[in-house]
């Protein structure tokens, strides 16, 4: 493992076994997170990033399960660990900040109480009243208003942006080495997710964290991550620094998404969409996954699948004809 | 509070219901209840003053409003058998029943609770199925065989428990277990279901992210959230236990309201008949109305009354 | 009937129709449940059988029904009776046929009964609201209110203990469920833009009800029937056991029990092979009924 990445995933493969058949959520995924940094995990709903990042915390549902592959976080191996010793890492080094800030606290539980359990999970010696002083600071740290009040609310009580702080400070509390946010602004109002993305940032400049961001929204990676993985149907298919991925797209998937991004002052008359839906991974084509979707795509896409290669230092991509970087001319 | 004032409002016009449709349901009997207390050997100034005695002359809303507040002051009439006030007589029986339905009410939550808990955490599993296939096995029991079997097997072939009731807490065991029995099974079946549903919820995964053992998951964060639908059919389970107390009354010989009420059709006692189905009503609504009181203090989501 | 050609895997149809949208008509849920939940079918088939046996009493029966044989009194279970005798050396095994007639019929008729009158009182409850609705909901939450059994007990103290009786106290105590179902669907089904559509082009209250809104209920009608027959069947069975229900010389599973009762401890069977007749029986309802309710309604769950 390299020194300077907190965590690394080397050829991690999540399956579902359904009834109908084994899915390959996530299939032979590698993604490393330096230490420090911002790293950006983009795709489409259903491409198997939540999957990734859900094998890390031991959150799979049944009938997933991680089938293969390597989750190492700071020089610990996750995969195979016994859930009681994957439960003590988590929450302490490695935190996850959910998607739907309405359904991720507890409706009966008072939102401070529900931060406090974190800490409390993780330091047996602290007392209550020193760990209810922790808890309203970090409510303070996050911007919640009225602090020592909203200790004692319930979820039902607070605004979605405010329900997302309380998320973020029950992240944040334990000053976890990583934190992992699945979505954390797609719930929310585009001005409020301005500004809990302005309190990542803030949170990481200030402890030196690094966090992996899952996000379908291609403006928030613009705005907050050092590099970027690119995933569709369960592989990575590009990965680069930020402002490379942005300047010299490689794989018309990536292509795709950045087109779809509306622009003001943008002469096109209509929004770009790629078309058709993420294949079902059931029946998966035989060649290129996008070749479906592709508008550059050949005969040789429909039948055989391409390896990930680096097409320029720290830029890969998954794609036998890429638009930047590609010996084939089109 | 303002709900729960609001719910306590709301249940006189259903009181008044309950009272008006059996007041009337009883007395549309075709012949004069004075005619069978007499038999055969009778004449007409008996039954004129009999008739006169027992208000039986007057009009039927006069009648009404005169057993409504006579109710509200305690009395509930005089028994035409035992010619004895009925309130005493429920009063008298009413411990027993009590007894036997809290004990009954402890053996059901406490069975239902934990098989429904083990069954849904080891979902699927050999322990699941068992557990699902007794519970079903309880619903699907009459509660006379549920009886007759206790009976028969503790009291009769193992001779360790009494047949029937006789005062001591040793006896009123089998009656308990009887009457609990049905209910226990549906118990651990809405528990199953409903633990399963909620540790599908978002916040059973933040619970865990946040460093949770699973045990304490369960305990601290899914119970609570699975109980609420549970308390709600508790408080209907309390409607059915009353009347499987009838029941397990008859066959253990328990002197409670549920053998009042069997014996005062036999009898032909209608006061009494009233009077007991009257206040088990009573006892039914107010435990729907403490439920709904239970299930605030649980969710705070309704306490704030939006 | 699904307008879809079925391809060869019945799975891969289920996900077509949900992809495009379309419901399953009511015979689709069936065949599902037939495929996907044996038990359900398997108790489908005990209750088939259980009616065919009650319908053909008279035909398998091997002893008349009041057929008595003095000198083989309170024997056990033999060859010549499969289920021993009585106290009177009457056959248990014919008279439990005989009984299962009443206490079948009594499960099913009566739930249909407090069905209808449910439906009603539900569809005009949930439709006409206001008034109407506060005045019928509060009669069903009074019904609801008195403990089953005790209501039927006032009803057979009132009218007496006769078989008729019963079928008319029991079909009073399951209607309230029904129209609180059936009130809360209307009520939901009523705001939907078709509804209004066929009220805009002047279709009658009473067409909407039965045409348009009665439909969409019948799945949950059938859940709730289904579930309604044995604790009919179950309430029967306790009057009777009680002494107010089924008199003689009439016969239910109930009365046999409550006859046998005396005989617990020396000839168990004779109260012991009704019971598990009820058993099986109400089983048999709730197996179909848990089946019925996981493929017609998911949203109905209690």
């Amino acid at each position: 493992m390299d020194e300077k990445n907190i965590l690394e995933i080397r050829g991690l493969k999540s399956y579902f076994f359904t009834e109908n058949g084994t899915v390959p959520a996530v299939d032979g995924v590698d993604i490393d997170v330096p230490k420090g940094k911002i790293i950006g995990l983009v795709g489409e709903s259903g491409c198997g990033k939540s999957m990734t990042v859900r094998s890390i915390m031991g959150l799979l549902k049944y009938p997933g399960r991680i089938v293969d592959g390597s989750i190492c976080f700071d020089g610990t191996e996750l995969c195979g660990l016994r859930e009681n010793e994957l439960r003590k890492i988590c929450g302490k080094d490695i935190s996850m900040i959910f998607q739907e800030p309405m359904t991720s606290l507890n409706p009966v539980i008072k939102v401070g109480k529900q931060v406090k359990e974190a800490l409390l999970a993780h330091d047996r010696s602290i007392t209550h009243e020193e760990a209810d002083r922790r808890v309203v600071e970090m409510f303070e740290k996050v911007g919640i208003p009225e602090a020592r009040k909203r200790f004692d609310s319930y979820p039902h009580q607070l605004s979605g942006g405010l329900r997302q702080r309380v998320m973020i400070a029950m992240a944040m509390i334990c000053r976890p080495k990583l934190l992992i946010a699945d979505e954390p602004t797609t719930a929310l109002d585009v001005t409020i997710e301005a500004q809990i993305l302005r309190l990542m940032k803030d949170l990481r400049d200030e402890t030196d964290m690094s966090v992996l961001l899952i996000t379908h929204n291609l403006g928030v990676v613009a705005e907050l991550c050092d590099y970027v993985y690119v995933m569709y149907a369960g592989k990575i298919v590009e990965q680069a620094e930020t402002y490379e991925l942005f300047d010299h797209t490689a794989h018309p998937y990536t292509k795709g998404l950045l087109d779809s991004i509306p622009r003001i002052g943008s002469n096109k008359d209509r929004l770009h969409t790629i078309p058709g839906v993420v294949p079902n991974l059931l029946y998966l084509p035989k060649g290129c996954a996008f070749c479906n979707r592709c508008e550059y795509a050949d005969g040789i896409c429909h039948e055989q699948a391409d390896e990930l290669r680096e097409i320029s230092p720290g830029h890969w991509v998954r794609c036998r004809k890429p638009i930047y970087g590609g010996e084939v001319s089109r | 509070m303002k709900y729960f004032l609001k719910r306590v409002i709301g249940t006189i016009p259903v009181l008044l219901g309950v009272v008006l449709l059996i007041f009337v349901m009883l007395r549309i009997i075709p012949g004069s209840p004075v005619l069978m207390l007499l038999g055969e050997h009778y004449d007409q100034a008996t039954i004129d003053r009999l008739t006169a005695a027992m208000g039986l002359d007057r009009p039927m809303i006069v009648q009404f409003v005169d057993y409504i507040t006579g109710a509200l002051s305690g009395d509930l009439g005089i028994s035409y058998k035992y010619s004895r006030p009925v309130t005493d007589m429920i009063m008298e029986s009413l411990p027993y029943t009590i007894r036997l339905a809290v004990m009954a009410a402890l053996f059901a939550w406490i069975m239902g609770l934990v098989t429904g808990v083990i069954a849904a955490v080891k979902k699927n599993n050999i322990i699941d199925r068992l557990f699902m296939g007794i519970s079903l096995l309880g619903v699907s029991m009459p509660i006379f065989m549920t009886s007759l079997v206790l009976q028969y097997i503790f009291s009769f072939k193992l001779e360790i428990l009494p047949m029937t009731e006789d005062g001591t807490f040793l006896s009123m065991i089998l009656p308990s277990i009887a009457l609990g029995w049905n209910s226990a099974g549906s118990i651990a079946r809405m528990t199953r279901s409903s633990l399963i549903e909620v540790m599908q919820a978002d916040y059973i995964d933040t619970a865990r992210a946040k460093g949770l053992l699973r045990g304490a998951v369960i305990i601290k964060h899914a119970l609570k959230n699975s109980l609420l639908p549970v308390v709600t059919m508790m408080a209907l389970q309390l409607s059915s236990m009353l009347s499987g107390a009838v029941i397990t009354e008859s066959v253990f010989a328990i002197p409670g309201i549920g053998r009042l009420a069997t014996t005062a059709i036999q009898n032909r006692d209608m006061p009494v008949l009233q009077g007991t189905v009257l206040f088990t009503t009573v006892i039914v609504i107010a435990g729907n109305l403490l439920a709904d009181l239970l299930y605030s203090v649980l969710d705070p989501r309704i306490r704030k009354g939006d | 009937m699904s307008s879809l050609k079925r391809s060869q895997d019945p799975k891969l149809d289920d996900e077509l129709k949900l992809q495009i949208g379309e419901r399953d008509g009511i015979r689709d849920k069936l065949r599902k449940m037939c495929r996907d939940n044996h038990l359900a079918a398997l108790s489908a088939i005990v209750i088939c059988l259980f009616i065919a046996m009650a319908i053909l009493a008279p035909v398998i029966a091997p002893y008349g029904e009041a057929e008595q044989d003095l000198i083989n009194r309170l024997q056990g279970p033999s060859a010549a009776h499969i289920l021993g005798t009585d106290e009177l050396g009457r056959d248990v095994f014919t008279r439990m046929l005989y009984g299962s007639r009443i206490s079948i019929a009594i499960g099913i008729l009566p739930s249909l009964i407090s069905l209808i009158i449910g439906v009603i009182a539900g569809l005009t409850a949930g439709y006409f609201g206001g008034a109407v609705d506060y005045v019928i909901m509060r009669v069903a939450d009074v019904m609801l209110s008195i403990p089953s059994l005790l209501l039927a007990m006032v009803v057979m103290y009132t009218l007496g203990s006769s078989t008729v009786n019963l079928f008319v106290a029991l079909s009073m105590t399951g209607w309230s469920s029904v129209a609180r179902v059936v009130r809360s669907q209307t009520l939901s089904i009523k705001q939907s833009e078709y509804i209004e559509a066929a009220r805009s082009i002047g279709v009658g209250k009473w067409r909407i009800m039965i045409r348009h809104i009665l439909p969409n209920c019948i799945p949950s009608l059938i859940v709730l029937f289904t579930l309604n027959v044995p604790s009919a069947i179950l309430s029967e069975s306790s009057l009777s056991f009680l002494g107010i229900g089924i008199k003689l010389p009439a016969s239910s599973w109930g009365l046999i029990v409550n006859q046998g009762r005396q005989f617990l401890f020396t000839q168990p069977w004779l109260c012991m092979a009704p019971c598990v007749a009820i058993m099986i029986v109400v089983l048999a309802f709730n197996f179909l009924g848990d089946g019925l309710r996981d493929v017609m309604d998911p949203y109905m769950q209690r």
